[in-house]
Formats: C-alpha cells, structure tokens, sequence
C-alpha cells in the first residue's frame, strides 16, 4: 500500500473579493456592512417585475485595476450571462455573472512560502453579483432571509491548479489579501465576509501526470479554515486512494467545529445553470485610454514601496515590509518624517505604538486622532534626552490618545516628566541602589556580569522611570570598576 | 434531442413545477414542436456572423457609484407574504449535515 508521503496534493483557489465601492453592482443600494436586515435594498436588488439592472463604473475600474497588478489580459469587449437557479437567496432566479466572458485572464501572482518565491498562476478574473444571506438557525420552520448582500459587487479570482499544501494556499491568500487592500478594492476583511474562499483539492500519485478527481470545500471565511480544509480533506482522499474506493466529484462544506468536511451535493445531480448572455445589460467595451489611465492610478507594488523605505530612509528589512504593505500606517509615516528626520524612531513609533494601539482597539487610522506631529514632538524630546521612551509611550501617548491637542511640553514639566539629568542627583540614586544590593555587589565583581541590569533596574525604579538607561549603566560600570 | 419522461423530469426538476400524466403528455408534443423549429433554424448557415448579444445599439450604459433609490425596510417587506420586522420568511431550505 502507498504511503502518504507518496500523494501529491493538488489544490486550486477561487477567492471572491467584496469590492469597496459605495452601491451594489446593478444598483443605488449602499454596501454598508452590518445595518438592519433588508434595509440596504432596493426594488431591482428584490427583483421587482420591470425593473432593470445597471452596472456601476466603479467596479470596471478596480477588476481592472487588480488584473494589471497580476499581470493578466485585460479582456476588452465584455459581457455578462446569467446563471440560473433557484433559490430563495437570488429573488431574481438567477445570478448576473461574467462566468463565460471573465474580464481578465490569465496572469499569475508571486507569492512568499517559506524562503521561496513561487508564482501562483490565475486563469481569470471575473465580476459577478452576491446572493443575500439565508439564516437559517433562527427559527425551526422557516428560513430567514436578508437581502442586504444581494447584489454586493464581487471580484471572482481564480487560479490554476499550481498549489500544492496548505502552506502555500495560505501564502496565496494571504498575498492576495494584502494586493486588494493595497489596491483599495476590498478591505480583505474575513470575518464579515469581504474575501471568502472556495478550495479545489485533489490528490494523485507522486509523477503522476494526469489530475485526480476534485473536491470542492465551499464558503471558508478565514485563512486558518482554509489550511484546515486542505489538511482535512486531502488526508480524506488520500485515505480513500489508498483503500481503492472511488472519489466521486463533489462539493463539500467544512464542520467549523472539528474541521471534517460534508458532502453538500455530488457532481452527477449538479444544477444545470442554463448559462446565456444576459439581456437585460448591454455589452461594455473597455478602450486602451481606460487602462492606461487606471495604470497611472494604480499605487506602486508593495516590494518597491519596501525597497524604497530602505534606500531612502535606511530602514531594516522588517521595519520597511511592516510600512509598505499597510498604506495607512505608511502614510502615517511619512507625515512624522515631514517634521524630523529619525526615520528609524519614525518606523518604530508607527508599527510600535501606533499600530499596537490601532490592533488591541481595532481602529482603523481614520478613527486615531493623535496628529503625527506630536509624534514627532515626541521623537524630537527623546533625541534631545528630555524624556525616554518609556516614558514617552507610556505615559505621555496614552494621554495624546485621549487628549489629541495636548500641549505636550506643558505636560511633561506639570508632571515632572523630565528625565534626571543632574550628574549629582543621578550619582545619589545609583549609590542608593547599590547599597540596597551590596551583596550582590561582590557576585558582579567576581564575574557575574548579568547582575547590571538588576542594579541598573533599581536606579530606573527609584527615579520613575526619570533617567536615561544608558547613562546610568555606563555610570554603574564606571563605579562598581573602580 | 430525445423527448421523454427523462427530459420531462428534469424541465420539472429545473422549473419547481409538478405535472400530471396528461399534462407531461401534452408538454412533450408541444416540445417535440418547439425542438423541431429550433432544429430547423440551425440549417441557416452562420459560420462568419458575429452572435447577436443585445438587441439595443447602446453598448457602455453605465452609471456612477452613487447611493441612491433606496426602500426603507419596512417597505421592502411589505409585500412579501410572509415576514416579520425585520426578514423574509421562506420554507426551510437546507438540510443539515449530519
């Protein structure tokens, strides 16, 4: 019997993006996530008989935007088709979707899996409508429905099937997560459902040439399900090979709860979708103009913006990947070095304090009032050694939260934030340390170098935290040597 | 195409309609009709002849993405036959995993 190591697992992705515009697809209806069921809807979003879709501009401009910046052909003369089915979810009786005729093609993405860089390959890119939501668990005899996701715009992404584990599924969405909020075009937002995931897996014999029969797992709304989904169900089929038993395509849903996988519906008693040109919305013909306008639109990719920050500013690696792949705390940035010119301390408060603070609340930066000047009056005060650090970020920056226009000078000498930089009174704090620790005194003298920071810990504790680090562990060396 | 009780089966299938005997045998002339002018049609040569997607000449009707012609919630449910304050209430729809 062959082993599992002697399986190659296949896997294709298709990722459906929520676009960030303001109305749906076909109509006025705002996007806004999270306000009351069905009040984000409208008599063509709830099929009205005689009521006509029309396509929103926008969303044009950022599937064509996402298709430059993965390296796709731009597909010119388009159309949409419609999809048939019923259910209670589509009021229409079908979905309005460019199935037959994606907007782009082809194209691939580059993507980090470990220390190798590997190009994920895309067979398309289209456009097509959201489905409401069907609630199911709230009542025992009848599903809720709530239409104020029906006619959400969506970019549908597709690769080729070139991944092949969990880990690089993982990369790919995670990649392709940060490219659409880089782009503007979708918040990549899991949770409520802005990026979800279906995963095509299949597994066949190491050098086999031909593709085994697929499974489809359908709607993973986090990057982690999608891991587990692979794992979960490639094992499921490798079990299967491995016993002889047919794999049947299928389309499966995961159990949140123990990560198996369910079938939903099995190839054979598939839906036929009728698919033909939709009739109701005229063909849209993109010129050359429109693309290379959007390509002057287009922000520079995340890894120039990275190498930039290097060779301008002379950031680390870390630093500089930390800014380049979020615009907003990037920009953040740059506002701070308009005042000063400590990039290092301006990268570090950003993805330090900044960010932390915008994580543990989960703000976005248009809700974080604290100027970027003051910021940098902060920098400005540590580098001249009027305050440290400590001090700066945990006393001063949590009042600049609350109180975004304080005068930070006033503040700091209304509370006596001013380190000690009286050599007399410094020297004071540090025999009194070491009068606290004289035994320890010894130790160090008999080689126990460690112990520095314990006295050196006293001093900061007995001042407030009030004196630079730095001069008192050159003082304390200085003494306890002599 | 073979007009039988399979393909009556599905069209039902497909449509959520239910037929009686007499009925199915009704639809299945009337099909056998349908197919045949269809079939009919498809002796035209139209090898070179781009497909007709849309009858209007008016192609790129687009519109900003501007907010606007909203229903408030309570006029979206109204004429729903069934509904509370808030959704629309349809037969249950999904069976559960086991």
């Amino acid at each position: 019997m062959s082993e599992t190591q002697d399986y190659e697992i296949v896997i294709g992705l298709e990722v459906h993006a929520q676009l960030l515009t303001r109305s749906k697809l076909f109509c006025g209806d705002s996007t806004f996530f999270g306000k009351d069921a069905n009040s984000q809807v409208s008599v063509v979003s709830l099929a009205h008989p005689g009521t006509l879709p029309k396509m929103n501009k926008e969303v044009i401009s950022m599937a064509i935007k996402l298709g430059l910046a993965c390296n796709c052909e731009i597909v010119q003369h388009n159309y949409f088709a419609r999809k048939n089915y019923f259910y209670p979810d589509l009021p229409k009786g079908y979905q309005i979707s460019q199935h037959t005729t994606p907007i782009c093609k082809k194209g691939y993405l580059e993507v980090q899996v470990g220390k190798e860089s590997k190009k994920i390959r895309l067979n398309r890119i289209h456009m097509e409508e959201d489905a409401g939501k069907s609630l199911h668990d709230k009542e025992s005899n009848y599903t809720n429905i709530d239409y104020n996701r029906a006619g959400m715009p969506l970019l549908e992404i597709v690769t080729e099937p070139d991944l092949r584990s969990a880990e690089e599924a993982f990369a790919y969405v995670t990649a392709l997560r940060k490219l659409v909020r880089h782009l503007g075009i979708c918040d990549g937002n899991m949770e409520q459902g802005s990026l979800r995931c279906d995963v095509n897996v299949s597994v066949r014999k190491k050098g086999d040439p031909k593709l085994g029969t697929k499974v489809e797992v359908k709607n993973l709304n986090s990057i982690r399900f999608i891991k587990k989904a692979i794992e979960s169900e490639s094992m499921r089929l490798i079990g299967m090979h491995q016993r002889g038993e047919a794999i049947l395509q299928q389309t499966r849903g995961l159990n949140e709860s123990d990560f198996t996988t369910y079938a939903i519906r099995t190839k054979e008693d598939e839906d036929d979708y009728r698919y033909f040109p939709e009739p109701d919305l005229p063909p849209f013909f993109i010129t050359d103009e429109m693309i290379e306008a959007l390509r002057k639109e287009m922000p520079k990719p995340v890894t120039a913006i990275k190498e930039e920050l290097k060779t301008a500013y002379g950031l680390q690696e870390y630093d500089a990947s930390q800014l380049a792949n979020d615009n907003e705390l990037l920009s953040y940035f740059e506002n701070i070095i308009k005042e000063i010119k400590n990039y290092k301390a301006a990268a570090n408060w950003t993805i330090g304090p900044v960010k932390n603070y915008l994580t543990t609340e989960e703000l976005s930066i248009d809700e974080f009032k604290v100027p970027p000047a003051a910021v940098a009056t902060l920098i400005r005060l540590i580098d001249a050694g009027s305050i440290n650090f400590g001090i700066a970020s945990q006393k001063i920056f949590p009042e600049l939260i609350q109180h975004p226009s304080l005068d930070i000078v006033s503040y700091i000498k209304e509370n006596s934030l001013e380190l000690e930089t009286s050599g007399s009174q410094i020297d004071l704090l540090i025999q009194t340390a070491l009068n606290k620790h004289a035994q320890k005194i010894t130790e160090y003298k008999k080689g126990k170098k460690g112990l520095l920071s314990l006295f050196v810990g006293e001093v900061m504790k007995l001042s407030g935290g009030k004196v630079d680090p730095k001069i008192v562990t050159e003082k304390i060396i200085e003494k306890l040597n002599a | 195409m073979q007009v039988d009780d399979a393909l009556i089966a599905k069209l039902s299938r497909l449509s959520m309609l239910d037929f009686n005997e007499a009925e199915k045998e009704e639809i299945k002339a009337d099909l056998v009709k349908m197919i045949g002018f269809v079939d009919k049609l498809k002796e035209l040569d139209t090898s070179g002849i781009d497909p007709l997607l849309h009858m209007s000449g008016n192609n790129n009707m687009l519109r900003e993405d501007e907010v606007k012609n909203m229903l408030t919630q309570e006029e979206a449910l109204r004429n729903a036959p069934l509904h509370d304050s808030q959704f629309f209430k349809v037969p249950k729809v999904i069976k559960k995993p086991d």
